[in-house]
């Protein structure tokens, strides 16, 4: 059953590294080849597509098969597979607030609201929890980071 | 050569004692022990997340800083394995073994010390190696011409993805994936952009931080939130007096400490052999020697000293290829590389000539540093074990903003931090595939570096593939890197373990 699992897995992985090498492949000869004796842009790249989209066939023709694969599957097992919907939720909504915040609003809500809503996606933190972890950071981040060690962005806009 | 070396530390002594560089030396040991006592924190991270604040320091400072925080981080690691059995940090997984068996008999703290023992000797035989033989490589690597740097690069890349954890061909691929990413932006030799989809933020490249915190932060935190082991906090109650061993404990670790620490050093030579699998070989061993092994895995002393001691030693003797040759064995001195480039010293042979303060002061640093770290550990190991018990969900938010504030003030830019983004679920894509990210780091770093050299080799050649068969030098590293092909082949044709496995066989 988990030889099965492990074999998949490597069918899956082989496959996505075949397709990455052959969409850089594909793009690599949009530049200029060149020759071994003056190389192009596109020289260096294509080399390396070429390798790993015949990696990529390596990994899922030789799936699962390895001893080692099956101990280090074995080691890796008991990992949950699959999504945690709050936290991941929490953690795209943490990045893109950060990015949203910082750009129109600046460095204190920013981190603010990249805390807070990071914290909100940890099932054991409450709102108040992760409200008094938000202000403890935006505190250090005003002092530490933007009088400190003056990170360039500004701590509000518009101010 | 001796004598030099020893002049040459004097001047090294002058450099890391300035009041100035003595300071980020004590902020980068800090933070390294912080970082590794606090679960749920990667070396790398920690690393990455300071990189940009350094940007505006001087070099050595800087360096000194960050190389503080590696072997910083193998001070607390080891008190997070033994004290609450988690192996959040690879080198002192196999420490967990002994180490926590050893704890719920009451000897804990005991263990602690007989670490600190091991670490301070290993640290003093790896940083004595590095001391002798770095200036020693780098003089012999001083002749090296484009052809011999790209078979050596090539040599050390196909060792780091092949002889670290995980199935070799994902490794390789892994690499290979990492150069590739490693060649986007802007073309220096042609001045054409690469991979750029005429995407303006990218015309410089994916930025090392950005890669490193997607890859090793956030695609951990998408796989550990909401899905971490409550922190068991029946053992965190130790003090300073508990750590000292008996006579008769401490002469029981003597030897297999010396032991460790050959093995430690000899791993630390050969690239892409770090210190997780240093400290692998050096259990295995120990188990072996051993005149009851059927004591290891119940707390037997040696089965702390040994791995203990030659994670350290390596650690300080992984520096030595990186600053004589430019080439980092592990993802860790990967991110040291680009610090160094970052900071305008070039990593190679004439490193060592060019910035001997950089050089010297690191070598004296880690004296300085490690003495340190043993005054932060043992009388202060009360604080240390306190913090042991931070919960996950203060860290996590912490960290993950961390590192949006850490990528966007790499070079202004909220751009990189989308990327960092993207790459986060790039990576744990490959997490789940079981693809190590670590060589990926590696491939990125040397990338660039390998395709100039490349075509620097054939640009004086014509052209001519045979140039790096037909130098002497060259074709050595390159029948290495065959030999290193060929047992992995044989090794899967037979089935046979390769020595990795049979070192991790130790766990069953």
């Amino acid at each position: 059953m988990l030889n099965r699992l492990e074999r998949q897995r490597d069918y899956y992985a082989g496959a996505l590294m075949a397709i990455i090498g052959v969409l850089a492949g594909y793009v690599a000869t949009t530049y200029d080849i060149g020759s071994l004796r003056a190389m192009g842009p596109g020289f260096f790249p294509l080399v390396l597509s070429v390798l790993i989209t015949c990696l990529g066939i390596a990994i899922a023709a030789t799936g699962g098969r390895s001893a080692r694969a099956r101990a280090y599957g074995a080691a890796a097992h008991g990992h949950r597979v699959g999504v945690d919907l709050r936290g991941w939720t929490a953690i795209f909504g943490a990045v893109l607030a950060f990015i949203a915040a910082g750009y129109f609003a600046g460095m204190a809500p920013a981190t603010f609201a990249c805390v807070f809503i990071a914290a909100l996606g940890d099932r054991q933190n409450t709102w108040k929890s992760a409200g008094l972890l938000a202000l403890g950071l935006t505190a250090f981040a005003v002092v530490v980071l933007a009088w400190g060690l003056q990170v360039q962005m500004p701590i509000l806009k518009g101010l | 050569m001796v004598w030099t070396s020893l002049v040459d530390l004097t001047h090294g002594f002058e450099v890391a004692l300035q009041p100035h560089n003595l300071l980020f030396c004590f902020v980068g040991v800090l933070v390294g022990n912080l970082v590794g006592v606090l679960p749920g924190m990667g070396v790398l991270s920690a690393v990455s997340i300071l990189l940009p604040l350094t940007f505006g320091m001087a070099p050595v400072p800087a360096i000194l800083m960050i190389a503080g925080i590696f072997y910083g981080a193998q001070y607390g690691g080891a008190i997070c394995s033994i004290l609450l059995n988690l192996p959040s940090h690879p080198p002192h997984a196999v420490t967990c073994l002994d180490g926590y068996p050893l704890t719920q008999q009451g000897k804990g703290g005991v263990a602690l010390g007989i670490t600190m023992m091991g670490a301070v000797f290993g640290a003093a035989f790896g940083i004595l190696q590095m001391m002798f033989l770095a200036p020693y490589i780098a003089k012999v690597a001083f002749s090296f011409h484009a052809s011999e740097i790209c078979s050596l690069m090539l040599l050390g890349l196909l060792a780091g993805s092949t002889l670290a954890k995980g199935s070799p061909l994902k490794g390789v691929a892994m690499t290979a994936f990492g150069m590739l990413l490693g060649l986007v932006g802007t073309d220096t030799a042609t001045g054409i952009e690469r991979y750029t989809f005429g995407n303006y933020g990218l015309a410089d490249g994916i930025e090392l931080v950005a890669l490193a915190l997607g890859i090793f932060g956030i695609a951990e935190f998408l796989r550990s939130v909401n899905n971490v082991a409550p922190i068991n906090t029946t053992y965190t109650k130790l003090k300073f007096r508990d750590m000292r061993p008996s006579k008769a404990e401490a002469k029981e670790a003597a030897l297999p400490i010396l032991r460790g620490t050959i093995v430690g050093s000899l791993c630390s030579l050969i690239p892409g052999t770090g210190p997780v699998i240093a400290s692998f070989i050096a259990y295995a061993t120990e188990k072996k020697v051993s005149k009851n092994p059927e004591k290891f895995g119940h707390g037997a002393i040696a089965g702390v000293a040994a791995p203990e001691a030659s994670t350290h030693s390596s650690i300080q003797g992984d520096f030595i290829p990186t600053m004589s040759l430019g080439i980092p064995g592990d993802a860790a001195m990967a991110l040291l590389l680009g610090a160094l480039i970052i900071h305008n010293v070039t990593p190679g042979p004439r490193l060592i000539v060019e910035h001997p303060d950089v050089f010297w002061g690191l070598i004296a640093s880690f004296w300085i540093g490690n003495l340190i770290l043993v005054f932060l550990n043992l009388p202060m190991i009360g604080v240390w074990v306190r913090l042991l018990t931070v919960p996950y969900r203060y860290l996590y938010p912490s960290a993950l903003f961390f590192i949006c504030i850490g990528v966007f003030a790499t070079r202004n830019s909220l751009f990189d931090v989308a990327i960092t983004l993207a790459i986060g679920m790039l990576g744990y894509l490959l997490l789940l595939l079981r693809f190590e990210p670590a060589p990926m780091l590696l491939g990125f770093v040397l990338g660039p570096r390998f395709e100039d050299n490349f075509r620097r080799a054939l640009d004086i050649a014509h052209g001519n593939l045979a140039i790096f068969v037909e130098r002497p030098i060259s074709a050595s590293f390159l029948a290495l890197c065959a030999i290193l092909i060929g047992l992995q082949v044989i090794a899967r044709l037979r089935k046979a373990k390769p020595p990795i496995e049979l070192a991790s066989t130790a766990f069953e």
